[in-house]
């Protein structure tokens, strides 16, 4: 209807530089993604060509692809990204949701002195933790373990905070029904508030593996053993070692490291902008 | 089956002194209405019986047994909220279940996958679906059990939430405000329906409402509340009728009741809005009165003078059967609302000077703190004694 009364809408000059601007920027972003699939398709002259093509003259692909799959054991860096990103998503949700809970609908003495101090975590950022964490990793003799990846992310005031503002749109009376029903302020938070809050954990979720899936940082310091590592640090052991500048295999290890990111998303997109608004309205 | 006893109940939140020694007993199978403008406390009592809140001083029992230091579910109380509260992601049958599941079974018995082998729990499972079928099936929404709420019709929720409260067969039901969400119609609908359930049931209802429609119908006795304080509690005829306090016959009624000031000429006469109204008022000559009188106690009258009021008439409202005549009094800028029969009145139209009788009776005084003066007609003699001293 509005765009049957108004037939030229998008072709006024504000709309037309707003689109500009904002198909500018997609493009920037988008960029170096299209150039790492086009260059893990394409043999190794091809690549360091003067002349610029997004395709192949010679279709590589197989090649770049098997050679990533096969030279590094590209299998198990993904493998150990699953188990760790699974381990930490688990252990994040068990940690947050009662502490958000308590936050958000349970009333104590020092409540928004321990929210304030959420807020202070939340605006640490993690490097600066890294030296104490990696001393008291050696202290407790976790260093190149699973664990040494997991345990510094097990407590995530992000996740803490997300939870608490998500619970607090949760009327109380759900509460109040709940505790008359019989239910323990425990099986509240799993029965009752984390069930309602489902948009905002696969918010959470996504941001949770997502940043722990593409982590460099911390376990280049935590491991050194290479059948631990997760999918960058082992790309970079990749490149370094076995491949020198061969870039096409290269790529093509960063192109599946990244896909499962981009399958996960896109299914769970329609909540993960849900539980970004959620709350935003009411 | 329980008695309530409440006795002066305290609750501050900071500052603010929500209840100022609230005292209460609420009668076995009673349906007890707690009435008050928004604000009032009324629903931080309510909250408090459950357990839900606790309260700064006084203490609780509900069938003789003290309940200060109970947690919510060990009270034997449900609640009906204002907002239902029911939880959005499960159905209708697990929402009016849950507080069977968690009363009857244990925690291994509730466990997800593993509870369902433990030997007993399908017994007890099948049960608690039976009760939560014959009580959905009792109250019409039989048909729904396997919906979400978010499906659901006002009314609909409305009934799942009474059902879940209803499954568990608790001792005393507590009632939040359960109609205001709904529409006019279906809030009519529904009082009649809480009422016939308090019949069947028989249980203690305390009912919470800034409604006095719902307040008059459903209730056997009516606790006015204001300001933290318990004003009266009494049959509802009674509070409407004979108020212990102006805040309470100003808050019963409606259109509201007039309320004119008044001053004792002599015994047994009361000049008011420039008239003379025969009322018992004894030795109080030269006293400020405020004279309460409903607007249905009015009667058309011949002339002005002793006995009856005089205005002009600023507006007329039809209501069917009755008219509301609004009137400005000739002495003062007192505005009227009178009742008046339609055929007794036919011809009253705006502008017109009228006369409105009033029977001495149907006077209710007030002094100047608000309380109010009883009309004592002993042996032809009428004299006024402060309430509260009678009660004394």
């Amino acid at each position: 209807m509005s765009i049957n009364m108004h037939p030229n809408r998008l072709l006024q000059p504000s709309a037309i530089v707003r689109h500009a601007v904002l198909l500018t920027t997609g493009a920037l972003i988008l960029v170096p993604f299209v150039w790492m699939v086009s260059l893990s398709l394409k043999p190794p002259g091809e690549i360091f060509r003067a002349s610029f093509s997004f395709w192949p003259t010679q279709f590589y692909g197989v090649e770049n692809y098997t050679k990533a799959l096969t030279e590094a054991p590209l299998p198990r860096y993904m493998g150990n990204g699953l188990i760790v990103c699974a381990l930490i998503l688990g252990l994040q949700i068990l940690v947050c949701a009662p502490c958000a809970y308590a936050l958000a609908k349970l009333r104590f003495p020092g409540r928004d002195l321990l929210f304030a101090m959420v807020l202070i975590g939340l605006l640490l950022p993690h490097q600066v933790l890294s030296l104490p964490l990696f001393v008291l990793g050696y202290q407790l003799g976790i260093l190149n373990t699973y664990a040494a990846l997991i345990f510094p992310y097990v407590v995530s005031p992000f996740g803490i905070f997300l939870f608490r503002q998500f619970f607090k749109t949760i009327p109380d009376d759900v509460v109040h029904a709940a505790r008359l029903d019989g239910l323990s302020e425990i099986a509240i938070v799993w029965k009752i508030m984390v069930p309602m809050a489902l948009p905002a954990l696969a918010a959470f979720s996504i941001f949770s593996v997502v940043g722990h899936w593409n982590d460099l940082f911390w376990p280049l310091i935590a491991v050194r053993d290479e059948s631990l590592m997760p999918p960058p640090l082992g790309i970079m052991a990749f490149k370094s070692e076995e491949s020198g500048n061969d870039y096409g295999p290269l790529m093509a290890a960063s192109t599946l490291i990244v896909l499962p990111l981009v399958v996960a998303f896109l299914a769970a997109q329609k909540w993960f902008v849900e539980g970004m608004t959620g709350g935003a309205v009411k | 089956m329980a008695s309530v006893s409440i006795d002066s109940i305290h609750k501050n939140y900071g500052a603010t002194s929500v209840l100022r020694g609230v005292s209460l007993s609420i009668a076995d199978g009673e349906f007890l209405t707690l009435l008050g403008p928004s604000g009032c406390g009324k629903s931080t009592l309510l909250r408090i019986l459950a357990g839900l809140e606790v309260q700064d001083a006084g203490s609780l029992s509900i069938g003789e047994r003290a309940v200060d230091n109970l947690r919510p579910k060990c009270r034997d109380v449900a609640m009906v909220f204002q907002s239902y509260a029911l939880y959005p992601h499960m159905t209708v049958a697990s929402n009016m279940g849950l507080p069977l599941r968690m009363r009857r079974l244990s925690t291994f018995e509730r466990l997800p996958l593993l509870g369902r082998l433990l030997p007993g729990t399908a017994r007890i499972a099948a049960e608690i679906d039976a009760e939560v079928t014959r009580t959905a099936k009792s109250l019409g929404i039989g048909h729904l059990l396997a919906r979400k709420p978010g499906q659901l019709s006002g009314g609909q929720r409305q009934r799942v939430a009474v059902g879940r409260a209803m499954v568990r067969h608790p001792a005393v039901f507590l009632m939040d405000e359960p109609l205001s969400n709904l529409d006019a119609k279906l809030r009519v609908q529904m009082r009649a329906e809480i009422k016939e359930l308090h019949q069947r049931l028989g249980v203690t209802f305390v009912y919470v409402t800034h409604d006095q429609a719902e307040a008059m119908t459903l209730s056997d006795r009516v606790a006015v509340m204001l300001d933290g304080e318990l004003l009266q509690v009494a049959p509802p005829q009674e509070i409407y009728a004979d108020p212990d306090d102006r805040r309470v016959a100003e808050f019963i009624g409606s259109p509201k009741i007039n309320m004119l000031d008044g001053v004792v000429r002599e015994r047994g006469l009361i000049d008011v809005a420039g008239s003379t109204l025969a009322i018992g008022a004894d030795a109080l000559a030269g006293a400020h009165l405020t004279l309460g009188i409903r607007p249905e106690a009015f009667h058309l009258a011949e002339r002005g003078g002793q006995g009856a009021l005089t205005g002009s008439v600023r507006m007329i409202e039809h209501m069917g059967s009755d008219l509301f005549v609004h009137l400005d009094l000739a002495g003062g800028d007192h505005p009227l609302i009178a009742r008046l029969l339609a055929e007794r009145a036919p011809h009253v139209v705006p502008g017109q000077t009228l006369h409105v009788g009033v029977g001495p009776d149907r006077v209710l005084l007030f002094d100047h703190d608000g309380r109010r003066l009883r009309q004592e007609v002993e042996s032809g003699r009428a004299s006024v004694t402060p309430i509260r001293e009678v009660a004394r």
